[in-house]
């Protein structure tokens, strides 16, 4: 499929470069470029226009770059292999054929060079549509590998551009979320991904030992972005979608198996993980952990390190950090000690009003599920819930009550915290030392669960209804308690603001006369009218 | 003859009861049925039989029947009754009478009296010719049944029985009878009977006239004492009584006794008036009977009915609260006059802006006076006017049985008029030109009396807008007053949309800059009220506008995790909430939702400013309010102190030994909020109340170092005091010194009450003093003591039956069928004894029969045998006496 050479086309010679006329100048020249070598210095206009100050400018000439270069990939007429310098391929002894296809190799390394400088443009719309034309070239050059295939266990893939895009895309200067975002269609395709993950791996180690393990927060979170955005496939036979067809031994490529996938998988979070991260991210990062990072390792133990290290920070990533040690305990055979000790301390005040209240007491009330636990354990924790109670929120304590007799259904010995009957009409100060750390030293065993009764005056009526329940003997059904899980103070009040039927409401007997008197005077006497 | 059957009879009754009797009691009649079980309480009937007795009434039973029957078989003849319908079940037995009697007289007609012309058929009644009876129609009546009567019929009597009859009546007329005997004996019986008939007869005619003519005159009578009747009321009934009695001297005076008996005012119980102690006592009894109704409802026991909304009207008032006193008598005139409510509003601005263009004014001035009243001349009269009005208005209420407490703000209105009123008419005494002129215009400011009820919260607003707040107030009222539910049908809805209106327009002025709380807590009477009448959209409108703010808050803190503090305008609408619905009830539509949002408010939102921390107090301050009654425990109000006492702390590193929850931090940003580091103004400060607008912006005053301070004071010792409240409040609490522990170290280890003003470091003193004094020990949780169950029992469950003989355990359609069933066993086991005994019976008559038939045969033939032997044996003799 030559080009007609013939044809001689005089308006390719004036180039205009007047703004206006910008595009159809610029796809014209697309197609006088495609159709004749002689307007092969149109390139450089091209080149000039992808430089531009103008927004649209920009994008058109990226559109008309990569119609060009794409169709030039696919005819073959870029030059393959090594790559000799200009000046020398002047010099050199080549035919102009593969004068031609030098040229033109270096005018596509050229424009490459500027697309990936594209990618840290201010204007977002520039960043993407560079962004989608290296992924086609990417995509042209994975068919049409440039490089020379000298032996044939080597797989075409154009692996220096996508680790190019990479490491522009993990930026340490901008947040690139939305590009990063945009990478993520591309991402879909398995060989895109296992590429995409190992120059992420790549990347991480070089820039954290540069920065000798600091904290780069933007740039962490970039690669945090770009890796949750990561979705593994399950199982091996989702391998189908390839961006890259490998003619020989596709089955054999990297690319092609899921244990490799995994094994990149893994070694980018760790790697990752390996640094000190932001706060935050550790966050987000124990957010996803369990369902999203920990099944798709090939060795998930691995994490030990991490989850550990998290967990001792205390506070609310500890909390997060349980999902992720909950699935490594229960599935991999993990053996952490003091666990429970550690759990028992991470109860605090401050668990009800965490955004991760649900999540908390889902996992607790797993942990808490196995009858093998001592019973001065089982007590510690249901002492300490229950002194937590007296700070909670209405909607924590309709969570928290039902899981403290739950905790007493299943451990039948801890019903004396409840229940305990003496002869002699003894009345003693509350044994539980709440300062405690060891569940083992608090003296549980030995208080009652008074903090229960006082919720029995609590001011929500269903939850003085809840705590009226230790009045009598459990039943034997447990509670549910994964309904009450998310639980919010708005919904409490829904059930109320429901409307009654035929039922006539209560009023104040109490005529009002004036807006700071009745109910005790409290207003009245510390603030004003005026 | 006649006697002998009688007195078998008689005997036979004697003779019967008596074998009644002794067959009972002779053990050879009687079959006593053995029981299996005695079971109390049962009584039986059949414990004791009479076989013989049974069997012979059977017997007896089948002789008239079936003997009988049997008897007729094979036998064509018959008796048939061919009386109409004798046979017909349907009809009922009058019918059958009736037809009967129809059609017997119809035959008679047809037969006999087809040719009788003029003779009618006689009526009768009972048997008696009705024509007959007309002829006494004249029926005594009971004033006629006088001494003549007796006498005549004495008369009659003794002309009828001319031998009997009493001695007495013979004596009296002894005379007169000898000489009608002599009369008599000359005449017949026959004419001496005619004449006798004749006589009555002529009598009877003539009182017939004479009872005629006394009736007439006694209508006459009548007519003429109508038309002198209106003229005798109004005198004296004793002249009356006087006339009568010349009248009729001997009936009068049993008479008048029973007439003034029956007709005698009866004393009609009139409503004593109550003593002040009595209503003292009322009050409290009805005081104490809503607090009874609190206290049920605080304990959360769910009883339906809630009687309390009914409480405030009386049981006749019908909702008819609205009186019609002279307010709408001058409405009317308004409103026939060219005013119109806008209008007035209008004339109103006008006329405060040309307060000076006398002349005008003054013709003006009159013109109103003219239109506006009616009744009342000249300008003093129109204060006392306004102030009978209130009265009345008062006092009509009141008798209204309407609340009590709206009276009573009715009267404080009214003296608070009386006064500004006293003051004018002192000055009125002077009646200089001027002064008449300025209380013409203050006439004229005065506020028009009914306002058509606000369709929209703009009309509300329109309405309300350029009035002082009491003005506002009396809008409001006066409103509510002309559009009483009674008045129209759609008043109430319309009552009901003004309350929202309401609602929503004190929101606005607590949103206003600065907000205009003195006009809302002018308002805060009108809407009690209104809340009264209607609580269920009272309750409504609260609870949309609690659910709203509760929603939106929710939504930030979705989106960010935190919120704001409820802006000025919600604790507003909280504090109302506590005015209008009881706070203390275990659960309550409006104020349970009210907490929860007071709850969130103080969890959810954390303190970056001064301005935050007098809004989680204002807050704190509400909560504690809400619970101060029934003392629930409200952890969050702990929580929020011990979190701004902490922001009082200076030294925050030390921090450990107690805990602060969130919404506050330990340390960081805005955690000196209130740390006092001056100790002049330490020196300086003295208690003053702070604005609630302070919840909102700080007024200008802020950028002063002193105010600042000042104000940090003031919060500090608003939370001490609310946490020395808290304290008092819940010192019953069994986790008291638990809950305490916290505020506890806060206060004795960090913040120390040296550096504080006098009156703090007292509070801070007494909330440790009361803190140390609650109890410690506490005795072990038990269960609730119940019923022990019992062991399980050998002896037999004894279950109370009701309904004996019945299957239960299973539905009741097969208990029907399982009953039906055994009935028809029953039934039918019966019937096939009954066709035994019939047949036995039968047969029984039947071998009777034939015996008697063969014993007759047998007898026939002996006697035919015996005839013929005699025959035999005289033919035999005779031949042998021819031998011989």
């Amino acid at each position: 499929m030559a080009p007609a050479k013939k044809r001689n086309v005089s308006s390719a010679k004036t180039t205009e470069k007047s703004a206006k006329t910008a595009k159809i100048d610029l796809s014209s020249k697309v197609e006088s470029v495609l159709e004749s070598r002689k307007c092969a210095n149109d390139v450089f206009d091209m080149l000039e226009f992808l430089q531009s100050e103008k927004e649209k400018d920009v994008i058109d000439a990226v559109n008309a770059c990569g119609k060009l270069f794409c169709t030039l990939l696919e005819r073959k007429e870029l030059l393959r292999g090594k790559l000799p310098g200009e000046e020398e391929a002047l010099k050199g002894g080549y035919n102009a054929e593969d004068k031609y296809r030098i040229f033109m190799r270096h005018r596509y390394n050229s424009c490459v060079e500027i697309l990936l400088e594209h990618l840290d443009h201010e204007v977002y719309n520039i960043k993407e549509s560079a962004l989608c034309c290296l992924m086609k070239f990417a995509a042209g050059e994975g068919q049409h590998p440039l490089e020379d295939l000298d032996w044939s266990e080597h797989y075409s893939f154009p692996r220096e551009l996508i680790q190019a895009v990479v490491s522009r895309l993990l930026s340490k200067t901008s947040d690139n979320s939305l590009l990063i975002s945009r990478l993520q269609e591309f991402l879909e395709m398995e060989d895109v991904r296992y590429y995409v993950m190992s120059s992420i791996c790549e990347n991480v180690g070089k820039v954290m030992d540069k920065n000798k393990g600091a904290v780069v927060p933007i740039y962490q979170n970039n690669v945090f972005m770009l890796m949750s955005n990561i979705s593994m496939p399950s199982q091996e036979s989702e391998l189908t979608n390839f961006m890259v067809k490998q003619e020989a031994k596709h089955e054999d490529w990297k690319a092609a198996k899921l244990n490799e996938h995994k094994r990149v998988f893994e070694r980018m979070w760790l790697g990752f993980l390996k640094y000190k991260l932001p706060s935050s991210m550790y966050k987000k990062v124990l957010v996803i952990l369990h369902d999203s990072i920990l099944p798709h390792m090939s060795k998930p133990a691995l994490m030990i390190d991490f989850l550990t290290a998290v967990y001792e920070v205390g506070g609310a990533i500890s909390l997060l950090a349980l999902n992720g040690l909950f699935v490594l305990i229960h599935q991999h055979n993990l053996n952490y000690p003091d666990f429970y000790k550690k759990l028992y301390n991470l109860l605090e005040p401050s668990i009800f009003h965490v955004k991760y209240r649900a999540r908390f007491f889902h996992l607790a009330n797993l942990f808490l599920s196995s009858s093998h636990l001592p019973v001065y354990l089982v007590a510690a924790f249901v002492k300490r819930l229950a002194r937590l109670a007296l700070t909670a929120p209405p909607a924590g304590l309709l969570l928290l009550l039902p899981f403290i007799s739950n905790l007493i259904r299943r451990h039948p010995s801890c019903r004396i915290l409840v229940h305990k009957p003496t002869t002699e009409d003894e009345t003693l100060e509350d044994p539980y030392l709440m300062d405690e750390e060891d569940p083992a030293h608090c003296r549980a065993l030995e208080s009652s669960l008074w903090e229960v009764k006082t919720l029995q005056k609590h001011y929500h009526p269903d939850v003085a209804k809840t705590a009226t329940l230790i009045n009598t003997p459990l039943s034997e059904q447990e509670d549910d308690i994964s309904e009450v899980l998310e639980l919010t103070t708005f919904e409490l009040m829904e059930r109320d603001l429901k409307p009654t039927q035929n039922k006539s409401i209560p009023l104040e007997f109490e005529t009002a006369s004036q807006l700071l008197k009745g109910g005790g005077d409290m207003l009245g006497q510390h603030f004003c009218l005026n | 003859m006649g006697k002998a059957p009688k007195k078998r009879s008689l005997a036979d009754k004697v003779r019967k009861t008596k074998t009644s009797t002794e067959i009972k009691n002779n053990p050879f009649e009687v079959k006593i049925n053995r029981k299996k079980f005695d079971i109390l309480g049962r009584k039986s009937k059949h414990d004791v039989g009479l076989p013989g007795v049974s069997r012979s009434k059977a017997d007896n039973k089948r002789k008239e029947t079936l003997l009988k029957e049997y008897k007729h078989k094979n036998k064509a003849n018959k008796f048939i009754d061919r009386r109409f319908g004798e046979y017909d079940t349907k009809m009922a037995p009058e019918d059958k009478i009736l037809k009967r009697f129809a059609m017997e007289r119809q035959r008679a007609h047809d037969k006999k009296d087809v040719y009788n012309l003029n003779e009618e058929e006689e009526l009768t009644h009972y048997g008696q010719s009705l024509a007959e009876i007309e002829k006494f129609n004249d029926i005594v009546n009971s004033d006629d049944e006088s001494d003549e009567k007796g006498l005549l019929s004495a008369e009659l009597t003794a002309s009828h029985f001319g031998g009997g009859g009493g001695g007495l009546l013979r004596k009296k007329t002894s005379g007169e009878r000898q000489e009608e005997d002599g009369n008599q004996r000359a005449k017949s019986r026959q004419e001496l009977i005619e004449e006798l008939i004749q006589k009555s007869k002529q009598e009877k005619r003539e009182r017939q006239v004479q009872r005629e003519e006394a009736q007439e005159l006694t209508e006459k009578l009548d007519q003429e004492w109508k038309g002198i009747q209106a003229l005798m009321v109004k005198k004296s009934p004793k002249v009356e009584h006087s006339d009568k009695q010349e009248e009729k001297p001997k009936l009068d005076e049993y008479d008048i006794m029973v007439r003034e008996l029956g007709f005698e005012m009866k004393a009609q119980p009139s409503e004593r008036m109550k003593t002040l102690e009595e209503l003292a006592k009322e009050e409290r009894e009805k005081l104490q009977k809503l607090e009874a109704d609190r206290l049920r409802r605080m304990m959360g026991d769910e009883v339906g009915d809630n009687a309390q909304s009914q409480i405030h009207i009386s049981a006749d008032d019908l909702n008819d609260g609205f009186i019609l006193d002279k307010e709408d008598k001058k409405t009317l005139s308004y409103q026939d006059g060219k005013w119109n409510i806008e209008e007035e509003s209008e004339d109103v601005d006008e006329e405060e802006e040309s307060g000076e263009d006398d002349e005008s004014e003054a013709e003006e001035q009159d013109e109103d006076d003219g239109e506006e009243e009616d009744e009342v001349e000249g300008e003093g009269g129109q204060e006392e006017d306004e102030e009978e009005e209130e009265g009345e208005e008062e006092d009509e209420e009141e008798e209204d049985g309407h609340s009590d407490l709206e009276s009573e703000q009715e009267s404080e209105d009214g003296e608070s008029k009386q006064e500004n009123e006293d003051t004018s008419v002192k000055s009125k005494k002077s009646l200089s030109k001027e002064e008449v002129k300025a209380q013409q215009e203050a006439a004229k400011a005065e506020l028009p009396y009914t306002f058509t009820a606000p369709e929209t919260y703009s009309d509300l607003k329109a309405l309300l807008c350029g009035h002082n707040p009491d003005n506002q107030r009396l809008i409001v009222a006066r409103t509510q007053k002309c559009n009483h539910p009674s008045l129209a049908v759609g008043n109430k809805l319309k009552l009901q949309k003004l309350f929202g209106f309401l609602l929503e327009y004190i929101g606005e002025l607590a949103n206003r800059t600065p907000p205009e709380l003195i006009t809302i807590d002018k308002l805060i009477p009108e809407l009690y009220a209104l809340c009264q009448m209607f609580p269920e959209a009272a309750c409504k409108a609260m609870q949309t506008i609690l659910g709203d703010a509760g929603h939106s808050m929710e939504e930030v803190l979705e989106v960010k995790g935190r919120a704001a503090f409820p802006t000025l305008d919600m604790l507003i609408y909280l504090k109302v909430t506590a005015l209008l619905f009881p706070t203390s009830d275990f659960r309550h539509p409006v104020t349970t939702p009210a907490l929860l949002y007071m709850s969130q408010g103080l969890t959810k939102c954390p303190v970056r400013s001064l301005q935050d921390v007098t809004s989680g107090l204002v807050l704190c301050c509400l909560a504690l309010e809400y619970v101060s009654f029934s003392k629930r425990f409200l952890p969050e109000l702990i929580n929020f102190l011990t979190g701004t006492l902490h922001l009082a702390v200076k030294d925050k590193t030390s921090l450990g030994s107690y805990t602060v929850v969130p919404p506050f931090r330990p340390s960081g940003k805005n955690t000196d909020l209130l740390v006092v580091s001056d100790s002049d103004s330490c020196k300086n400060w003295s208690k003053k109340e702070l604005p609630l607008s302070a919840t909102q912006n700080l007024p200008a005053l802020d950028a002063l170092h002193l105010w600042d301070m000042f104000h940090r004071l003031m919060c500090l010792f608003t939370c001490l005091d609310l946490v020395k409240r808290c304290c008092l409040l819940y010192k019953d609490l069994i986790s008291f010194q638990h809950i305490f522990q916290p505020i506890r170290t806060l206060l004795s280890k960090h913040l120390s009450a040296q550096s504080l003003p006098e009156p703090l470091q007292e509070l801070h003193g007494e909330i440790l003093e009361a803190i140390g004094v609650a109890t410690v020990t506490h005795s072990r949780l038990v269960f609730e003591k119940k019923k022990p169950i019992p062991l399980k029992l050998l002896t037999p469950k004894i279950v109370e039956v009701l309904d004996y003989g019945k299957k239960r355990g299973s539905n009741r359609e097969e208990r029907e069928q399982e009953r039906l069933k055994h009935k028809y066993k029953k039934e039918f086991k019966g019937a096939l004894r009954e066709i035994r005994k019939d047949s036995r019976f039968l047969a029984r008559e039947k071998l009777n029969e034939v015996m008697n038939r063969d014993a007759e045969r047998k007898r026939k033939v002996k006697e035919l045998f015996g005839s013929l032997a005699t025959q035999e044996g005289e033919w035999k003799a005779l031949k042998r006496k021819k031998r011989k």
